[in-house]
């Protein structure tokens, strides 16, 4: 199949790539050996933040190089890592108190409602609002606008007032898990049963079985997707 | 952007038939089709699946599995020399700690974790950034018996049938049994589980479990736990040194042949970092980008098999390198996420595979193996959908799911599916997806015992780079499991080891040299070096004027 080249800048310089590459086939097939700005390159790790302009569009945007598939005259910059701070704490000695953003990123007070996070983020994740919820103590919130969250860190490269809003949110939702989440009393039940031994004779028969035996116990098991 | 307009010619079958497969579904597909008869099952494997072609596999002639017959790829990797100059010198040491993790994943972050919580001093070091792993792309769960018709013995059975019977039962009960430990452990650093409004677990089935078992975290489970490990890491910055960029390249030995450390490489300055360390925790996860058979992988950009090399030509025992797994549903079209995962959730809730006339042709929930069989059957039988780029796949009719479930379904369930496919203009709502089998794990791997210890002392191994657990096939959502439960035990022992340990002698790499000797005793010569580190995506056309003496990644025979 013979395809279409289309012009892009990558890093200033002016090269033709097949039409429908992502930023980072692009670069590849150039001969760019990627060491970094790469991690899944199927959009779960963030690793591949980019900045590109468009032509004739005055508007910096963001995009994740995986995902992005390139535009002619596209002007391309990765950006492997934001350099942020991340509060460094014992998760067990918080407590889901709103306080703990006072202490640990006291800058979340200063966001001015730009909304330029929001407009950047590759996920399409109402970031304003969960630095907003954050701002307001509301975890809940926080945990479930942020979840799909993939810790790109353009939201916090393009914030005005200096953000690291994916470690907020990652905060926020380590004590939402582990505080304000409800519990499973069953679990306890499960772990003081193993604890116990409960198990231990049904292991130790499971593994005295001849192959054979093995093989018919587990063809004939039954098969239930009831919970209880 | 969407698919090309002949392919709604097909697209349109699919619609077609689609009112009366909903109504299948809502009786029971049981009902009208059969899971394959053991026989049956072994004929379209022989026929179709990868790993029984011919060539699939061949002997290794040096190293401790002489003569054993492993995947043909892995043979050809193994057998290459390293990437160590022959003068090279152990000296200076740069760095120097009780335990060395080498590998950021799921499993590096446990053992760096539970090594420093027993009062170890921690270097992890690692190919890209914390966290670029395998670990942060599963989607479909973690296998755990937290529900009360279950238990961790039918756990055990369903994971030791569904791995032919060839997984280790030690090391299968260990997993098992500290399953549901391992789910609270998470829980209490913070990982948001998918619950039912009385605080319980919501819980899946899966291919080859007989309980519903599957605990997730939306359809990011893998970036969920992932990124709260790699944060708890984080916040031990006294007790671990994090090295990112930094991948390994040879493991290094004190005089009592016992692993001491490891030479690491700066990819961009091409300088050698030289670590020592009481003992050595191996992380590094598969092998997905060494694309078995050319086959597109699933897995993360830096999965290429290095920890593997560097401990066989330690003199690590291989366990099971003869099995790939290969996914049913990766995705084939739009080129863009060519080999992409597609989880098997969708199928556990109602998405049918359907050919190119728009019929159901399989049971959708057979053993992965069997599946991806069956799809690449029906693709040789010319029953496939064609890409433009001349590829074939069959339909994942994904709307079904709106229609058993209720419209919403899929943004809630599957938020990163949705989106993936959105970004490239198909809506899986209303869309199906095309889907052809794709390399998703590797099976086997450096075998360990219930501590980890490999067959070199103080080398430890934890995580997809181990074998013996899952035997030739393993069950979804029992890998994440195995990181968490083996990446925790490796550190805990590596602590307790590194308190007896005391360095004997002279640091060396001799067993990389006596290694190159043995494939020179063997006449074999290969073109390029490995560990890969990194796999090949240039253009070969842009390399054609390429100063191959100024790049160590340089394709071989250039
Ligand atoms: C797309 C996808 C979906 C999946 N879904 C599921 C699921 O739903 N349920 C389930 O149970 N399992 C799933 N799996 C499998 C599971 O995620 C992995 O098997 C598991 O996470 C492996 O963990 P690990 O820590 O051993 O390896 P990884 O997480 O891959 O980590 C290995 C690390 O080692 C680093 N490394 C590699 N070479 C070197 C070197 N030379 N030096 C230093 N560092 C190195 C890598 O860069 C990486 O950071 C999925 C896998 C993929 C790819
Ligand atoms: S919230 Fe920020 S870090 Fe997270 S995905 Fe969006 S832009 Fe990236
Ligand atoms: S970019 Fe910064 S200041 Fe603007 S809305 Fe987002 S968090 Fe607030
Ligand atoms: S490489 Fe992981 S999100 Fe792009």
């Amino acid at each position: 199949m013979t395809q279409d080249l289309i012009p892009i800048y990558i890093y200033s310089r002016k090269y033709y790539v097949p039409e429908g590459s992502t930023i980072i086939t692009a670069l590849e097939y150039l001969g760019f050996k990627l060491k970094k700005g790469v991690g899944c390159k199927e959009g779960f790790c963030g690793a591949c933040a980019s900045l590109y302009r468009l032509k004739g569009d005055y508007k910096l945007k963001g995009g994740l190089g995986c995902q992005t598939v390139v535009q002619p005259e596209m002007q391309i910059v990765q950006i492997p890592f934001v350099p942020a701070p991340k509060a460094v704490y014992k998760i067990e000695e918080l407590q889901p108190d709103p306080e703990i953003f006072v202490r640990y990123y006291p800058e979340l007070y200063r966001c001015l409602s730009c909304n330029t996070c929001t407009k950047i983020c590759p996920q399409e994740l109402q970031v304003m609002d969960f630095v907003q919820a954050a701002v307001r103590g509301d975890f809940e919130q926080v945990a479930n606008l942020s979840f799909d969250c993939i810790m790109c860190g353009l939201c916090s490269a393009r914030c005005p007032a200096e953000i690291t809003q994916f470690n907020v949110a990652m905060l926020a939702r380590r004590i939402y898990g582990k505080y304000l989440m409800k519990k499973s009393t069953f679990l306890e039940q499960r772990l003081k049963e193993i604890e116990s031994g409960k198990y231990e004779e049904g292991y130790r028969e499971l593994m005295s079985l001849s192959q054979e035996e093995l093989k018919n116990r587990y063809f004939q098991r039954e098969i239930d997707f009831q919970i209880t | 952007m969407g698919y090309p307009d002949y392919m709604y010619e097909s697209i349109k079958l699919v619609e077609a038939t689609r009112p009366r497969r909903a109504e299948m579904a809502k009786e029971g597909l049981q009902k009208f089709l059969k899971p394959l008869s053991a026989e049956e099952r072994e004929k379209v494997l022989r026929d179709n699946h990868p790993d029984y072609q011919p060539e699939a596999r061949k002997p290794i002639r040096v190293g401790p599995n002489k003569g054993e017959h492993l995947t043909s790829e892995v043979v050809d990797i193994l057998e290459r020399p390293s990437r160590l100059p022959r003068d090279f010198k152990l000296e200076p040491v740069d760095y120097e700690t009780d335990v060395l993790v080498i590998g950021g994943g799921g499993a590096g972050c446990q053992a760096a974790l539970w090594a420093a919580k027993n009062g170890a001093k921690v270097i992890l070091c690692t190919k890209l950034r914390l966290g670029d792993a395998n670990s942060m792309m599963s989607q479909g769960g973690m296998q755990a018996s937290v529900n009360p018709g279950d238990s961790p013995l039918i756990h055990y059975l369903d994971a030791i049938g569904g791995g032919h019977f060839d997984n280790k039962p030690e090391l299968l009960k260990i997993m098992t049994s500290e399953a549901p430990y391992i789910v609270k452990f998470l829980e209490e650093l913070g990982v948001i589980w998918d619950k039912l409004p009385d605080g319980h677990y919501q819980t899946q089935s899966g291919g080859g479990a007989s309980r519903r078992r599957m605990l997730s975290c939306r359809d990011y489970t893998g970036a969920e736990i992932m990124r709260v490990l790699r944060d708890e890491v984080r916040n031990h910055p006294e007790e671990i040194t994090i090295l990112e960029f930094l991948p390994a390249l040879e493991l290094i030995k004190d005089e009592e042949g016992k692993a001491a450390g490891a030479v690491l490489f700066d990819m961009e300055t091409g300088q050698y970092h030289v670590v020592k360390a009481k003992v050595v925790v191996l992380a590094t996860g598969g092998f997905g980008r060494i694309h078995i058979r050319g086959f597109p992988t699933t897995n993360h950009y830096g999965a290429t098999m290095d920890g593997l090399v560097m401990a066989y030509r330690a003199g690590a025992r291989l366990l099971h390198m003869d099995s790939v797994q290969f996914h049913p549903t990766g995705a084939i079209y739009p080129p863009q996420i060519h080999g992409f995962l597609i989880t098997e959730k969708i199928r556990a809730m109602g998405g049918q595979p359907v050919n190119a006339k728009g019929e159901l042709f399989v049971y959708p929930m057979e053993p992965r193996d069997v599946e991806a069989s069956e799809y690449i059957q029906e693709c040789k039988k010319g029953l496939g959908v064609r890409t433009p780029d001349g590829q074939y796949g069959i339909w994942l009719d994904s709307p079904l799911i709106e229609i058993l479930h209720g419209s919403g379904t899929i943004e809630r369930a599957f938020p990163a599916m949705f989106r993936q496919y959105k970004r490239f203009g198909i809506d899986i709502r209303v869309l199906p997806m095309l889907v052809y089998p794709t390399l998703h794990y590797q099976n086997g791997g450096v075998e360990i015992e219930e501590n980890c210890h490999t067959s070199v002392p103080n080398l430890l191994a934890a995580g997809e780079v181990s074998g013996g657990v899952h035997g030739r096939n393993r069950l979804m959502g029992n890998s994440v499991l195995d990181y968490n439960v083996f990446g925790r035990r490796a550190g805990i022992e590596a602590a307790k080891l590194a308190r007896e340990t005391e360095i004997k002698g002279r640091l060396n790499v001799d067993h990389v040299w006596e290694y190159e000797e043995e494939l020179k005793g063997e006449g074999i010569e290969t073109k390029g070096y490995s560990p890969l580190l990194l796999p090949e995506y240039r253009n070969l056309e842009s390399l054609k004027r390429h100063r191959t003496e100024f790049d160590p990644f340089a394709p071989a025979g250039l």
